[in-house]
């Protein structure tokens, strides 16, 4: 790998993002169209000046005319991706690398999810064999790692859930502070505990909402992204691991940590030329579809040591007045979760961070942002990962 | 001689006291009724009672797998081959389905021994298992429950052997289920008790003893069906069989009446207290009448391992409520899912027929490594699927690595509770968990594998594993 080939030579110079949640009243065309004109827009650059796009999304299409369809694109090269919950950060890995080989100057990447048409109240089960496997939805296969985790380091299933809880009630605080986020809604330890259960051991609010949305990005070189904006923000790094799934059949893994994740991090880390992320990184947005997946990646991403999550979330190590602020605009927990549009939406964060445009909930001075998206569970991870930079 | 070399049993973990039917429509029943899982038909409670009737024994020689049920799940397309699947038996065997009479079990067992005496099969498998639907509020409801007995056949060895039968083969229509009928019909009962079951019963009791110059005393027990417990009583006395020392208790009463398994079952039960020596009289009602003679000889000290009946019967759940019966028998018709029904491909399973049936997985010859389901590649150190040798892990037990309990699962008993177990040897079972107590689960408990029907995607019963915690 040559860090160099992609770190510091691709621009955010634009980037738009829906009210995320259920959006009754719009189409998936509606909210791309939205989030690409925001995104547009905020770039000062113009839609006949796109000269290819990449669209992310799990369910929602099939081919890149999701994206050309509704922006009416003429004749351009659009291509769809999806990798899971890391898909639109995996449009913005790919068409960074089409900036970044010198191919094009502005490229529009768009994610987006509708999930609300299809009547279910949770994800569908994604069902990868006829027989094998069968139940394993998301919330119950996450859990699978609380009950390990919990077990592996001798804490009493409700003590965990207390920890877990914390999480939940710091995102549901930062998600008030986010008016696109899905929920706006404080909620207090006692309400996260007395939630009904889902997938013991977590309950409802351990888990983010099925929501719709989509967001979107405008890149270009970074020789040309002072012609539209001062306050770009710079790609630094990607960090992608596929693990091939064995985790859950392998008698060596034992549930309590997600090495996939520890993986592409290690690989951002190095693309991004960061030494000590705790240190380095300024905010972050973790995958917390559920708590406790926050909680554990706050390990394998390398900033608690292994088993010491407890000690951090207790420290309030990761409150938006801590000292690494995570998922500071409330996080899957209460910004949402449509699939193929989450990777995106962190990235939004970030570079509305950089601009110091993030409201009530601005930060002091952030410099680098480290986003990871995922899909998966324990023992079968897809994690995609995007360090971004403020411009100095 | 040719007889019975092994025997094994299988009751559904889930009780169902009849207080409860009491509440729900009135009556006066007592006791408990088994009933199977909403996973479980009478194929895979006939895998069950199998695998307890062959644990320890080998099964290279086993030639013919006959399968007696009167609630096979297909009604086209065989079940015994599905059991022979899940057993790991040879391919060159003969199966077939003995179906449609409350007798087939006893049926069965002739003609397994017929087999076996005629030199065209060295050991005969025989399973017999029903799981009948009695119609809500009825007679049936408390009657009913749900069970398996699996005997192997031999020329060697026989723990039981057979001394005489009589078989008596009528026309007489009692209980019934026509061929779009879901639940047992029958017509009043004291025409059925009066000119069916005692005459019948009666008639093929007594002219075997006669041919064979015996009398009730010259037996230690009598292991013979009835329609009830009334009727079971009152054949006892017109056998002229001691009720307190010389008759098998019928199992109704913690059991019910099991259909076809019914007889078996209650011969197993006896099979269980049986000295070497013993004369055991065995009779079955249905479309007739059987009588048997069956002599215990000393090998059945050989074969005391069995789950049987007794411990079958120890190992318990109750269902606390009628819904849950309602809902695991599907006696209504209940709110239809927005879920995406479950698929399912019949290619794919055929392609991993040898691990969703038998179970089996893959050893790495270069590192050793034991793993499921079967790989492409070893999945500890890449070796290629030619290094990979197939081994039978469903005997294997297992600790609960980790679990989880989703309550939001379209599964008819939520919550769906997941689980990684790993296998005592290697390998770890990736599984939906079944038969559990979800207040007595914790990572470490011991676990072991069940067949069961894992959904009815597309129309066609779909069959796989699961784990549960171990049942002793």
């Amino acid at each position: 790998m040559r860090p160099e080939a992609i770190r510091d030579k691709v621009a955010i110079i634009g980037m738009g993002c829906t009210k995320f949640g259920e959006n009754w009243d719009k189409s998936a065309d509606d909210m791309i169209i939205e989030a690409s004109f925001e995104a547009l827009e905020d770039g000062g650059v113009e839609l006949k000046d796109i000269e290819a796009g990449w669209v992310g999304t799990v369910t929602t299409g099939g081919t890149g005319s999701l994206l050309s369809g509704p922006l009416k694109l003429p004749y351009l090269p659009v291509t769809r991706v999806e990798n899971g919950c890391g898909t639109a950060m995996e449009a913005l890995r790919n068409a960074s690398f089409a900036v970044a080989c010198g191919l094009y100057d502005l490229v529009l990447v768009v994610g987006v999810e509708k999930l609300k048409d299809t009547g279910l109240g949770g994800l569908p089960e994604f069902m990868f064999h006829p027989v094998y496997g069968q139940g394993f939805t998301a919330p119950g296969r996450w859990a699978l790692g609380a009950t390990r985790y919990f077990q592996n380091y001798e804490i009493k299933p409700e003590e965990g859930k207390r920890l877990l809880a914390k999480i939940a009630v710091k995102n549901h605080h930062n998600g008030t502070l986010s008016p696109k986020a899905h929920f706006q809604r404080e909620i207090t330890l006692e309400q996260a505990l007395a939630a009904p259960i889902v997938a013991w051991p977590l309950g409802l609010l351990d888990c983010c909402p099925v929501t719709d949305g989509a967001a979107a990005a405008v890149i270009c070189p970074i020789d040309i992204a002072k012609r539209f904006r001062d306050d770009y923000v710079l790609v630094k790094g990607f960090g992608v691991a596929m693990g091939p799934g064995l985790g859950k059949e392998d008698i060596d893994y034992v549930y309590d940590r997600l090495p996939e994740t520890q993986a592409a991090a290690k690989q951002a880390y190095e693309m991004a030329g960061i030494e000590e992320p705790r240190k380095e990184i300024s905010l972050a947005s973790l995958h917390d579809c559920f708590t406790i997946a926050e909680l554990m990646e706050y390990e394998a991403v390398g900033f608690s040591p292994l088993g010491g999550a407890k000690q951090d979330i207790e420290a309030g190590t990761f409150t938006l007045e801590g000292e690494l602020p995570v998922n500071t605009d409330g996080g899957l927990k209460s910004f949402g979760h449509p699939i193929g549009a989450t990777g995106l939406r962190m990235c939004y964060e970030a570079y509305k961070q950089f601009q110091g445009k993030a409201d009530r909930r601005q930060l002091k001075d952030p410099k680098i942002s480290f986003c990871m998206a995922q899909y998966g569970h324990p023992g079968f991870l897809g994690p995609v990962v995007t360090i971004l930079g403020r411009r100095d | 001689m040719v007889g019975i070399t092994s025997y094994g049993a299988y009751i559904p973990v889930y009780r169902l006291s009849r207080e409860i039917l009491n509440q729900v429509w009135g009556g006066g029943g007592k006791g408990e009724k088994a009933v199977a899982n909403f996973d479980e038909d009478s194929l895979t409670m006939g895998v069950e009672g199998a695998r307890d009737c062959l644990k320890g024994t080998e099964k290279e020689s086993i030639d013919a797998l006959y399968f007696a049920s009167t609630t096979p799940p297909f009604k086209e397309k065989q079940s015994a081959s599905i059991i022979a699947a899940a057993l790991d038996l040879r391919e060159d065997i003969i199966a077939a389905d003995i179906t449609d009479s409350l007798r087939c079990g006893t049926i069965a067992l002739r003609m397994a021994l017929d087999a076996v005496k005629a030199g065209s099969a060295r050991k005969v498998l025989v399973v017999v298992s029903d799981c009948r639907i009695p119609p809500p509020n009825s007679a049936f409801e408390p009657l009913f429950g749900d069970g398996a007995a699996a005997f192997l056949v031999g020329g060697n060895g026989a723990a039981v052997e057979i001394e005489g039968s009589h078989y008596i083969t009528s026309e007489f229509i009692d209980i019934w289920r026509l061929e779009y009928d879901k639940i047992t019909r029958t017509w009043e009962d004291r025409f059925i008790r009066d000119e069916g079951y005692t005459p019948y019963l009666q008639k093929a009791v007594a002219t075997l003893l006669k041919a064979h110059n015996l009398t009730a005393k010259d037996f230690a027990t009598a292991a013979f069906n009835a329609l009830d417990e009334r009727t079971h009583r009152d054949m006892a006395r017109r056998l002229g069989l001691d009720a307190k020392t010389q008759v098998q208790d019928p199992l109704f009463g913690k059991v019910g009446h099991t259909g076809a398994a019914s007889t078996p079952m209650i011969l197993i039960a006896a099979l269980e207290e049986a000295k070497p020596g013993d004369r055991i009289l065995l009779a079955s009602y249905g479309d007739g009448a059987d009588a048997h003679i069956l002599r215990v000889t000393d090998d059945i000290e050989k074969i005391r391992d069995k789950r049987g009946i007794k411990k079958n019967l120890d190992s318990k759940l109750m269902l606390d409520n009628y819904g849950k019966y309602v809902k695991f028998r599907n006696l209504m018709e209940f709110e239809p899912s927005l879920e995406i029904a479950p698929r399912t491909s019949l290619p794919e399973i055929w392609r991993d027929r040898n691990w969703v049936y038998k179970f089996h997985g893959h050893r790495c010859k270069k590192c050793g490594k034991i793993q499921f389901p079967m790989q492409k590649a070893c999945m500890y150190c890449q070796a290629d699927e030619k290094d990979l040798e197939e081994i039978g892990l469903s005997d294997k037990k297992g600790t609960l690595s980790t679990f989880s309990m989703d309550e939001r699962s379209p599964v008819i008993d939520p919550p769906n509770v997941l689980a990684a177990v790993t296998l005592e040897g290697g390998g770890r079972f990736f599984s939906q968990m079944t038969d559990r107590d979800v207040n007595n689960l914790k990572v470490g408990i011991p676990m072991e594998l069940t067949f069961r029907r894992i959904h009815d995607a597309l129309g066609v019963h779909n069959y796989f594993w699961k784990c549960r915690p171990a049942r002793e």
